[in-house]
């Protein structure tokens, strides 16, 4: 198992590398799931061309998530989950963001199905996807401040505390 | 219910809103519909009602504490929750599973797979007006929750997959209780389909009803029977086997209309394919052998040995207030839930807690087509079509 994925990594990034020598900035193995990390800039690029290459083919985006490494800069990562249907092959796109500057191109142009999976991680971390046509927040109510699952926010909250008039923890500016 | 005029003025649409408080929408599932006369020409789902931020929670519980949390999530499939859960543990871990458990596992999430279907075909029939199949479909998914109360103490909230195996032997006389629901449950599946499949109200009511293409249904990340009736065999059991699948001889159900009742077909078939995976594990599954893997310092030890053992007991100790810690990467793990591709990635940066735990909920991803299936067509469409992209809101808003 692990032999065939070590293979395919080296399948894609070969081939991306050959359609474009940036496209590639660093392929990590891990558990026998291969990941390339792509310069922000070439995100959407990179997408297309593993959505039309011959020799690629990931039709299905399955998966966008983002993950905070909060403290530590860059802090966030997206990843993206591609599959091909027809090769029946797995691979993640990564794209490292600062915190200071989290702005990504939306993927929607490539897969529509990008749309809702973005808006979520818009909703919950406050990563902006330029090109996104609605970019809304979707699971929480559109007037909540913050974004939860950042690592800086707290798990409970923020909320007063009964009988003191007090917050229970100061809301720190997103 | 407010007017507005569209922007050539010409026709006259309506606003409406349906839900969150709508029987048809299994759960508080909230859509605007903008209607001309009785056709949708746009549709807008507002979801959120039902989130409570399982996610979040993960990253504040130690990895075996957030099993529990999976369970709530599609409540209709606990079992296949806790099981992407613990096979993305699992992976981080670098852990082997036995056989013996990785069949129960098989064993259990099929049975769920046929109560999740049952539940989704009565209520999708009483959505469209056939009450009597309701009544029926939730007679044997009874007899399914009693197997599961068995095995794992509980009806639905089993947690009874856990990191590195099952929690508990198959209880006695588990053999005649499944024994006896396989031998029930073709002759059911017969009777559902002479109650519904050449049943010219129900035909009319689905046949040519929600069509997508089957490259919009790939573009737009569908997956699971929605996609399979579409024409497009993807399966998760057959594609990335997991939990010894390969093993096992079953057929992917796939057809082409890519309508309600193509959609329909496929889950009944569905349920006969499970049966026949049920059937295999059944034979499979041997009397005695270990039910979880042997990992000290992950999986708790048993009862008798922290008695008499030392270390036991200090394993026992640290594993419940510590926690474990896999080493730092990053796992993504997928099965084929009821509804399509089940997802769960897990990052961990070598401390007890997850860094991070996200779910990939084929419900919300394929709520996303929603749109594409009812606009141009009749409102009483939309509750056909909402039922048969069989969403848990539980699992949509997490």
């Amino acid at each position: 198992m692990t032999e065939t994925s070590s293979q395919n990594a080296n399948v894609v990034a070969e081939l991306l590398r050959s359609w474009n020598p940036k496209a590639v900035a660093e392929v990590l193995e891990f558990r026998g799931e291969t990941t390339i990390v792509v310069p922000r800039e070439l995100l959407r690029a990179t997408a297309e061309q593993c959505r039309q290459d011959a020799g690629l083919q990931y039709n299905l985006l399955t998966d966008a998530t983002c993950l905070d490494r909060y403290p530590h800069e860059p802090r966030f990562e997206l990843n993206y989950h591609l599959v091909s249907i027809p090769r029946r092959e797995k691979v993640r796109l990564k794209v490292k963001l600062s915190g200071s500057d989290p702005v990504v191109d939306s993927l929607v142009l490539v897969w529509p199905g990008a749309n809702w999976l973005e808006r979520e991680i818009f909703d919950l971390f406050g990563i902006r996807f330029s090109g996104h046509p609605d970019l809304r927040r979707i699971l929480l109510p559109d007037d909540w401040e913050g974004y939860p699952l950042r690592r800086d926010y707290p798990v409970e909250g923020y909320r007063d505390v009964p009988n003191t008039g007090e917050l229970f923890r100061k809301s720190s500016t997103p | 219910m407010t007017t507005v005029e569209t922007a050539t003025g010409a026709a006259k649409t309506m606003v409406l809103n349906m839900g969150p408080q709508h029987p048809s929408t299994h759960g508080v599932l909230r859509i605007l519909l903008e209607l001309d006369g009785e056709t949708v020409v746009k549709a807008v789902p507002d979801l959120g009602y039902l989130h409570t931020g399982i996610e979040k929670s993960c990253e504040d519980k130690t990895y075996s504490q957030a099993i529990t949390l999976t369970d709530r999530m599609d409540y209709l499939n606990p079992l296949g929750n806790n099981l992407v859960y613990c096979l993305a543990v699992e992976k981080l871990l670098g852990l082997e599973v036995p056989k013996r458990a990785q069949y129960i596992r098989v064993m259990m999430v099929e049975l769920q797979r046929i109560s999740s279907h049952l539940v989704w075909l009565g209520t999708h029939a009483i959505d469209l007006g056939a009450m009597s199949v309701f009544l029926y479909c939730f007679r044997e998914r009874e007899e399914i929750l009693k197997i599961f109360e068995m095995f794992a103490g509980q009806r639905m909230m089993t947690s009874y997959i856990r990191i590195g195996g099952v929690a508990l032997d198959p209880p006695a006389g588990w053999r005649q209780a499944v024994e006896r629901f396989l031998k029930m449950m073709p002759s059911r599946v017969d009777e559902y389909e002479s109650l519904l499949t050449e049943n010219r109200i129900w035909m009319g009511r689905t046949k040519g009803v929600g069509y997508i293409s089957a490259e919009d249904a790939v573009a737009l990340s569908m997956t699971g029977p929605t996609l399979r009736a579409a024409g497009v065999a993807y399966d998760n059991r057959k594609v990335f086997p997991y939990s010894s699948y390969e093993e096992f001889d079953f057929d992917i159900p796939t057809r082409t209309d890519s309508d309600c009742f193509a959609r329909y077909m496929i889950r009944v078939a569905e349920m006969r394919e499970s049966l026949k995976i049920i059937r295999q594990a059944f034979g499979k599954i041997t009397n005695e052998g270990p039910i979880k893997a042997d990992a000290p310092g992950i999986i708790p030890p048993q009862r008798e040995k922290m008695k008499t053992e030392m270390e036991a007991l200090i394993y026992h100790f640290k594993i419940f207030t510590e926690g474990f810690s896999p080493a730092p990467g990053e796992a993504f793990v997928t099965i084929e839930s009821p509804r399509g591709e089940l997802g769960c990635f897990i990052a961990s940066d070598g401390s007890p807690k997850p860094l991070r735990v996200h779910f990939r909920a084929p419900s919300y991803i394929n709520l996303q087509a929603l749109p594409k299936l009812i606009e141009g067509q009749l409102i009483a469409d939309v509750i056909a079509c909402i039922g048969t992209i069989d969403i848990v809101l539980g699992e949509v808003d997490r």
